[in-house]
């Protein structure tokens, strides 16, 4: 077990974000675990998982976005300290998928922590290069004291669970 | 200004006091405790202000480079990038842009409220939505926003729902926060859905990669700028910065300066137009990967006055703002009143009068210019080191240069200050004080009575704007350097000292507060010190606080004149008045070549942190007098702790056995002149029952009070039954 998962664990256990590992074997089980029903997604670009198996509709119809409970993305980047996700804003969909369900699940190979915000931005750089420069770094649920006192999920999930796979 | 207009202004804070305050007070000082603790636990904190403000500094000098790189990589990126010269160019092009939509979504941004957008958009027949909550409430209301970031920190819940419940009717009344939030989020979604153009503003812009950066807790920014197909960015030119990677010391410093955040919930980065398909919501089975994927992206970038900021060396430094609020949170003034109370059209407190006077002109800055006392509370909390005091007191001189009345000749004949005719009575009144206390120890105690009688308070009122509630300062007969020249000068000579030290005679020790003046003294002496009070002239914190630039600026090179000799033999400075202590430290740098201003200030010190540097070096602290445990409640000077000497006080204390507990406000409300003025009287009253509060309570009650700056020694005379002192007097041998 890595420190840096720990760290990020920990940090999104202040974050009230619930955290499940697995691994190729228990994936499938443990998404459909992290899901409520009904629930959209995008590919997850992963050879050895998918959502293929899973209660999940990949490649929604604005209909399926706008009715889904929950939202399956993979995330490029975990930053540990911060408890953040990096939602790349991709063909695929993911900033929508993301966003428009009251709950998000990640999905995150733990190869892709980065212990702090220095190696994200050295990774978003390298992202950057590669043309893929449109990135949201999402830390926990949205919210707003707007109104009095802090509620969460505005304009975006009030929920967030991040599955890692397990190196 | 008449009479009539302080009255109306009195009666204006007074109103706001009474409807906002309370909800001001709670938010603005949430934000600004969260603010401590963020910083508190974040070790990189100063080193990341040094890298931003080098990258700002950086940024604002290549300006005009970075806007033809954001050019290139926006329309490399398929995106078109618009230079606009003021308010109506945006909105023309923004209108153009809209063509004949019928909707569109915005996100929150203070650029937008700058150009009145909405309006605009609205004449030209376009349905403007704002999306994030605090501003949907004053879209609902018809208000202006009262703080940077939280627009609507004004308002109550209850105030909240009453206004939903009569403006959209719901079936069920709303109550409870979860309930406004939802339906205000409902209303809106389904607004967001529909519209036609999705309008944000931008924290940052990354030149190299057009990128536009969004830092929010709302996900109405995202879903604003990837729901419609059309997304217009409005930002003011000063947003740009170079590269991705100087990106990264902002997004780790503004949530924590602004809320107190490490980050906030979303920091979007996106290099528009984006990949990601657009939402056919109007056709509800088509896959996202059929949509059309057509989208569009226009970056409005405003200049509205910037290029003239950039170019003006007192405004420059504004632009290096990123708008965290942290200014507005830590001043006692706004968490009292809150931003409608400091006038401008739209940007309001702290750094908000370089913005108003870069953007709207000076005007719109100068109404309420006034409620900056000039505390510096704010100063070692902006993550970008922007001297906004300085910024302030720059923009008063302005305005006072450029209000000008029919008696000028004869106000210019008769004041000593170097200041045109136009400069208002009461400002040259309190930036000339020192001369006037001259004049008043001289004449005393007739002066004191005098000046205390109903007719003579009337006059002073109605003329000069002194509230008559305040009791004024008692004139001494017989000065602090009359008393030592009378005593025979120092006790200890030269020739057995350890170190020779100047005692600096501000006119307030030298004639008013002569007690700790000759306090101070006797403490220096009894450490071995050979002490000297000579004639220096006054600091010019006076005429400085007043926007009285160049007579402050002369008192600066009198100072030096007198001052410059006495350092050269190896004398050092030793400061009573926290506040000349700082203009020696700070304003100097801009009034003396750097050289003099550098030696001064390396030589000067504030009389508890001599003597703590004193009882460090083998002074022996047993020849002054131990407390005992006396319990003693301290305030210290809000621009001594910006200097970081209130624990030198402490400490010293401390040391000698006193059971010290220190106030816990930003600032007792009195602030120099500012507590005298009718127009703000009950502002700093009610800025200073925080203290009262704490000094009152059960732990504080039975207390020795004592305080650094001679106006708050005078705000606690008002404000408490029990006396104070300054600290040095507790420390005096004779006493
Ligand atoms: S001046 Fe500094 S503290 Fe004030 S809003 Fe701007 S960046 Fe923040």
């Amino acid at each position: 077990m890595s420190d840096v998962l720990t760290t990020f664990e920990s940090s999104l256990d202040g974050l009230d974000v619930a955290t499940t590992r697995t691994d190729g074997d228990g994936f499938t089980g443990a998404l459909d675990d992290a899901i409520r029903e009904p629930a959209v997604g995008v590919p997850l670009g992963l050879d050895d998982v998918s959502l293929a198996d899973t209660a999940v509709t990949v490649d929604p119809t604005a209909a399926a976005l706008e009715s889904a409970r929950t939202g399956v993305t993979p995330v490029g980047a975990g930053i540990a300290t911060y408890g953040s996700l990096a939602v790349a804003a991709d063909a695929a969909g993911s900033e929508p998928v993301s966003l428009y369900p009251e709950r998000h699940v990640a999905v995150l190979r733990e190869e892709e922590l980065h212990a702090d915000m220095d190696e994200a931005f050295a990774w978003l750089g390298e992202e950057f290069a590669a043309g893929r420069d449109s990135y949201v770094f999402a830390t926990g649920a949205s919210a707003t004291a707007d109104m009095g006192e802090m509620v969460e999920g505005v304009h975006g999930p009030a929920e967030v669970h991040v599955v890692v796979l397990e190196r | 200004m008449s009479a009539e207009t302080r009255r109306e202004k009195a009666e204006q804070i007074r109103h706001l006091l009474d409807t906002e305050g309370e909800n001001v007070r709670e938010n603005a000082s949430h934000f600004n405790e969260n603010r401590y603790d963020a910083i508190d636990e974040f070790d990189e904190y100063e080193e990341l202000r040094t890298t931003v403000r080098e990258i700002k500094e950086d940024a604002i000098e290549r300006l005009p480079e970075l806007v033809d790189t954001v050019t290139e990589s926006v329309e490399a990126n398929g995106g078109h990038v618009y230079l606009a010269e003021d308010a109506t160019d945006a909105n023309q092009y923004i209108e153009n842009v809209a063509g004949d939509a019928e909707t569109l979504v915005k996100s929150k941004s203070m650029t937008t409220e700058e150009i009145d957008v909405n309006d605009h958009l609205e004449t030209a027949g376009v349905d403007v939505y704002e999306t994030d909550l605090g501003e949907f409430v004053l879209q609902v209301a018809d208000e202006t926003p009262s703080h940077i970031v939280g627009p609507s920190i004004h308002k109550s819940r209850e105030g909240i729902a009453e206004l939903f419940n009569e403006q959209f009717d719901p079936e069920e009344p709303l109550e409870t926060p979860e309930e406004l939030t939802e339906f205000a989020r409902d209303y809106l979604g389904e607004r967001i859905r529909d519209a036609d153009v999705g309008m944000t503003g931008a924290n940052f812009v990354v030149a190299d990669s057009g990128t536009i950066t969004l830092v929010t807790n709302e996900g109405n920014a995202r879903k604003s700028a990837v729901t419609p197909d059309t997304h217009v960015a409005v930002a003011g030119v000063e947003k740009l910065i170079p590269t991705l990677s100087d990106l990264q010391p902002f997004v780790e410093l503004i949530a924590r300066s602004a809320t107190g955040q490490p980050i906030t919930q979303y920091v979007t980065m996106l290099s528009p137009p984006v990949e990601t398909p657009t939402l056919e919501f109007d056709e509800p089975e088509t896959p996202l990967s059929e949509s059309d994927g057509d989208r569009e992206f226009h970056l409005v970038l405003l200049d509205n006055g910037r290029t003239a900021m950039r170019e003006d060396d007192q405004l420059r430094e504004t632009l290096y703002c990123i708008r965290c609020g942290a200014c507005a949170n830590s001043c006692a003034n706004f968490q009292h009143v809150g931003g409608h109370a400091f006038g401008g059209e739209t940007y309001s407190g702290g750094i908000a009068t370089g913005w108003e006077a870069g953007v709207h002109g000076q005007e719109s800055a100068a109404e309420f210019n006034d409620l900056c006392t000039g505390c510096s509370r704010c100063v070692n909390n902006c993550p970008v080191k922007i001297d906004i005091p300085w910024i302030n007191e720059v923009v008063r001189d302005r305005i006072n240069h450029d209000e000008t009345t029919e008696f000028d000749f004869l106000v210019e004949g008769l004041t000593p200050d170097e200041e045109p005719g136009g400069v208002d009575l009461q400002k040259r009144f309190f930036g000339n004080y020192a001369d006037l206390a001259e004049v008043g120890s001289a004449t005393a105690p007739l002066s004191n009575w005098i000046a205390g009688t109903a007719p003579a308070r009337a006059l002073m009122e109605r003329v000069l704007g002194i509230d008559r509630r305040r009791s004024l300062p008692q004139f001494e007969r017989e000065t602090l350097r009359k008393w030592f020249d009378s005593r025979g000068g120092s006790r200890v000579s030269p020739a057995d000292a350890d170190r020779e030290a100047v005692l600096y005679p501000d006119a307030y020790t030298n004639h008013i507060e002569v007690e700790r003046g000759k306090a101070a003294v006797r403490v220096l002496e009894a450490l071995g010190v050979a002490v000297e009070v000579p004639d220096v002239a006054s600091s010019g914190r006076a005429p400085l606080s007043q926007g009285m630039l160049a007579t402050a600026e002369r008192h600066a090179h009198e100072v030096y004149a007198d001052l410059a000799e006495r350092i050269d033999a190896g004398r050092d400075i030793v400061v009573i008045e926290p506040s000349d202590l700082a203009i020696f430290a700070g304003e100097y740098e801009k009034f003396l070549p750097d050289r003099s201003a550098e030696r001064l200030d390396d030589s000067s010190y504030e009389i508890m942190e001599y003597v703590y540097g004193l009882l460090e070096n083998g002074g022996d602290g047993e020849s002054l007098p131990a407390g005992d445990g006396e319990r003693v409640a301290y305030h210290s000077h809000c621009q001594q702790r910006t200097l970081g000497l209130e624990a030198h006080t402490v400490a010293v204390l401390e040391d000698r056995g006193y059971d010290v507990l220190t106030s816990e406000t930003e600032c007792c409300g009195m602030a120099g002149s500012f507590g005298y003025k009718r127009e703000y009287y009950e502002l700093s009253m009610d800025v200073g029952s925080e203290l009262e509060t704490q000094f009152q309570d059960e732990e504080a009650r039975d207390r020795t009070v004592v305080a650094s700056g001679t106006s708050c020694l005078e705000q606690l005379d008002s404000l408490l039954e029990r006396p104070s002192r300054h600290p040095v007097q507790l420390l005096d041998p004779d006493q």
